[in-house]
């Protein structure tokens, strides 16, 4: 009963203009990599799922777009039955199935391997994974430098897997093959398209 | 003094309020009713349901109405209306074995159980305007014959199946997954599930086209028609929460299945294959067109050397589409100034160019190169 | 009263605000946006999309009217222009129609507006961050009159095979002396994908390149999406001994003097007579309004 009653605890509050601009802010956190956007309106959700990681689900995930779960947010039936209940989007055990990954601890995300990096036919066909990060900045981090960039901009978030900043490299490299990066905390988004190099750390 | 055009916004409403009047024509003139679209002009109404995915006669009549009789017009009205519903899935396979039959003919047996059966057709009619229908006499009662309620009647491609002389139908997979080419853009190689919805969406002129070319040796199938069946048949839903099938009611189709050559393969012995049409209420030539340019599709499953049009799959489900090509072809009526300035700047240029080349030339040299 | 009237009188009841925001369903819109995501993370790769059926026809704009549809909100200000001009029918339409089913706030400046739904023009007033441009487009694959197969132009984008493409255009130049591709001139996106503009006139490609706003590209009847991140390399297709160029026009906006835009050329009788005026509009009387003057003025 208890989890019956969670699961309905309410999704967006005004569906349509939530969505829309939850959508709005990814747009441009992909379009401005090393920006920060904000997510207007969060939902209620069950613990331990992140509002942001929620919004998100909400407003692109549905039948047609499967959600993984990390181990963190999979291990919480309330989480599981919240997400499947609002977006009804399958909720998958195998990574490489899912269209958005929801990670909520991200220093134990899973090697980027794992999921569905599209093909060189279609290399949309691929997950984009959002990562719930305590700190979001742009004040330090990761040197940032590609296409939605004038210059060169920073992004500092923590925590993370030790070599994310490989992991970028990496998949960059594979372009246009590759998986696209949010991270969103405390009510910001930002992108890391799979196009976005990393120079370094300052 | 130039002023550039403006009040696009007046011109267009203007333009509807008088498009609204034409179409209403002599008001002396009773308006047409929705009924009497969907029951006289019975047939403009299936194909606007066939094209149109949508079955709903009612729907279809406005939309007839609305575009003054433009077949093509009321299609797109449909198919607008069409996006705007919600869907909550696909029905369960249509067992049209079990059709409350009007009319069943076959082309390859005399006579098979269940007799062949006319129906209302158009085929042995002479084709003279009738003036009794001008003058709207009533016509004379229709033949009736005892009702016959269970008289088997198996479809022909099932009697020449219990020979192993005709391909069975392709096994059924419950819960397999059914293209829908509406939600879900098409990606090359498809599969015969989207190429038969395409078919049965496609406009009936372009795929009456394909199939009379496939007969004239374009990708030649040698058909035959196995069987013409039109009539009633129960259509079948089944919810997700109650996981057993619920009927909807019963839809009017006519379903056409060719009879075709193959010669067989190292693999296959020699065997009838076939080709597949079906369309709401009573589009035969639709059903039948269609199973042609099916079975023409199925060159490459069969192993056939595809060189003809109607074998090219891209080629027909890109072209066969009535909204896109009228669309396409039709936005050409809009501005393209822009375009056209770019061309003519261009054209400017190079006959300039080509002037003073000529110029260049001695008048001797001319001469000699023309 | 029958039972079919009746019906039709509960849906006129019902009518078109039963409609949802922008037109679209809910879920139409997350596809959409889905595969707005991945073309703006892939800049210049065509994503298909399941384009659904408009209530306005095929090639006239639907593609660009669900990209617009899937990213309008509330806030924001929309412009449509067609050649370059607010005014032209098929501008005035889709503006209506996003006016009756958004209620959204449209404006006819450049600069006023968050989304500009364009078809054949760029403005001419430098666009700025946040603002998003969507193109309608009629044929998007670059390669299409080179090879009308899908799954061979596919193919060669996957594997950048852009030869063709370079061969077409040399032999305009061994034919013509000049590339004769006018509008619709091929680029190549941040080094990697080979994209078609839209009919914009080669005049506009440069603008495209490093530019603050976010282009999107919305082809409806060929149902696929392409985007160009902002500040994204867009190269036109040249040669070395061949540079890109841009049209020139030899005389100035008869009616602002602007002597660095797009003119259409307008025939003013059957003598002979013509005169060119800016085709963006907008900007035309922007200037006008800062007391420039051409000499039909």
């Amino acid at each position: 009963m208890a989890l019956a009653a969670a699961a309905l605890a309410p999704g967006f509050r005004d569906p349509v203009p939530d969505a829309q601009g939850t959508f709005r802010a990814v747009m441009e956190a992909l379009a401005r990599p090393g920006s920060l956007q904000r997510l207007a309106t969060l939902p209620a959700v069950p613990e331990p799922l992140p509002p942001e990681l929620a919004a998100i689900a909400l407003a692109l995930a549905d039948h047609e777009a499967p959600l993984w779960l990390d181990v963190r947010l999979a291990a919480a039936p309330a989480v599981v039955d919240w997400l499947r209940f609002h977006s009804g989007a399958p909720v998958v055990a195998d990574p490489a199935s899912a269209a958005f990954a929801l990670i909520a601890d991200p220093a134990a995300c899973p090697p980027l391997e794992a999921f569905a990096r599209g093909t060189p036919d279609y290399p949309d066909r691929s997950a984009t994974l959002v990562l719930a990060v305590a700190e979001l900045t742009t004040a330090h981090g990761l040197i940032l430098e590609g296409p939605g960039i004038r210059g060169r901009a920073l992004l500092g978030a923590a925590p993370l897997p030790n070599d994310f900043a490989q992991r970028l490299e990496r998949n960059r490299a594979g372009f246009p093959l590759g998986v696209d990066h949010l991270l969103v905390a405390s009510g910001r988004v930002a992108g890391l398209p799979r196009t976005t190099r990393i120079l370094g750390v300052a | 003094m130039y002023v550039a055009v403006k009040g696009g916004e007046a011109a267009i409403a203007n333009a509807h309020r008088l498009l609204a009047h034409v179409r209403r024509g002599d008001p002396a003139v009773p308006e047409l009713g929705l009924e009497q679209i969907a029951e006289q002009l019975a047939l403009a109404v299936d194909r606007v349901m066939t094209e149109g995915s949508l079955y709903d006669r009612e729907l279809a009549a406005l939309a007839l109405k609305q575009a003054r009789g433009d077949l093509v017009e009321a299609v797109f009205l449909l198919r607008a209306c069409r996006t705007t519903l919600p869907r909550f899935g696909h029905s369960a396979p249509l067992d049209t074995g079990r059709m409350a039959v009007r009319r069943r003919i076959s082309a390859t047996y005399k006579d098979l159980p269940g007799g062949q059966v006319l129906g209302p057709t158009f085929d042995y009619t002479h084709r003279l305007l009738d003036f009794t229908l001008a003058a709207g006499l009533p016509p004379p009662p229709p033949a009736e014959a005892p009702a016959e309620p269970d008289a088997p009647m198996p479809r022909v491609t099932d009697l020449l199946a219990d020979e192993s002389l005709i391909e069975p139908s392709p096994p059924e997979q419950p819960g397999a997954p059914v293209g829908d080419l509406t939600r879900e853009p098409v990606s090359y190689p498809t599969g015969r599930d989207t190429r038969l919805q395409a078919l049965a969406r496609g406009d009936e002129g372009f795929v009456l086209a394909l199939g009379y070319s496939t007969q004239r040796g374009y990708g030649r199938t040698h058909p035959f028609v196995g069987e013409i069946r039109a009539g009633a048949v129960m259509l079948e839903f089944v919810p997700e929460e109650l996981g057993f099938p619920v009927p909807l009611g019963r839809i009017a189709l006519t379903e056409c299945q060719m009879v075709t050559q193959f010669k067989g393969s190292g693999e296959r012995p020699p065997q009838f294959t076939r080709g597949y049409g079906l369309a709401f209420g009573g589009c035969e030539r639709k059903a039948m067109a269609m199973a042609l340019v099916d079975r023409s599709l199925r060159a490459r499953e069969l192993g056939e050397e595809a060189t003809a049009p109607a074998q090219d799959e891209e080629f027909v489900l890109a072209h066969c589409d009535s909204l896109q090509a009228t669309g396409f072809v039709e936005h050409l009526k809009l501005p393209h100034h822009v375009d056209f300035q770019a061309e003519l700047e261009l054209v400017r240029r190079l006959r300039a160019e080509h002037a003073a080349r000529q110029a260049a030339t001695p008048p001797m040299l001319q001469e000699a190169a023309e | 009263m029958t039972a079919m009237s009746t019906r039709g009188f509960a849906r006129l009841a019902s009518g078109a605000a039963g409609t949802n925001f922008g037109y679209l369903d809910e879920q139409t819109k997350r596809m959409i946006r889905r595969a707005i995501l991945k073309a703006v993370a892939i800049p210049g790769y065509q994503v298909p999309f399941a384009s659904r059926e408009m209530p306005m026809p095929y090639g006239w704009g639907t593609g660009g009217v669900q990209v617009t549809a899937a990213v309008l909100g509330p806030a924001d200000v929309l412009k449509v222009i067609d050649q370059g001009s607010d005014d032209t029918t098929n501008a005035v339409s889709i503006r209506q129609f996003f006016a009756r089913t958004s209620g959204i706030a449209t404006t006819t400046s450049t600069a006023a507006a968050s989304v500009i739904q364009t078809r054949h023009r760029i403005p001419e007033h430098r666009l700025k961050e946040g603002q998003v441009l969507v193109y309608q487009v009629p044929i998007p694959e670059p390669l299409r009159f080179l090879e009308p197969r899908e799954t061979e132009t596919r193919r060669m984008h996957a594997l950048s095979e852009y030869g063709l493409m370079h061969v077409k255009l040399y032999e305009d130049i061994a034919r013509h002396g000049h590339i004769a591709t006018t509008y619709a001139y091929p680029v190549q996106v941040a080094g990697r994908y080979v994209m078609d503009p839209s009919p914009t006139p080669k005049f506009d490609n440069p603008k495209m390149d490093d530019c603050p706003a976010l282009q999107l590209f919305g082809a409806g009847r060929e149902r696929r999406i392409y985007a160009v991140p902002p500040y994204t390399r867009v190269r036109s297709l040249e040669f070395e001994d061949h540079p890109f160029t841009v049209q020139r026009f030899d005389r100035p906006c008869a009616l602002c003097g602007a002597a660095d835009t797009y003119l259409d050329e307008v025939v003013t009788d059957d003598r002979g007579g013509r005169i060119f005026v800016c085709s963006d509009t907008d900007h035309c009387e922007e200037r006008r309004a800062a007391g420039h003057r051409g000499e039909a003025a």
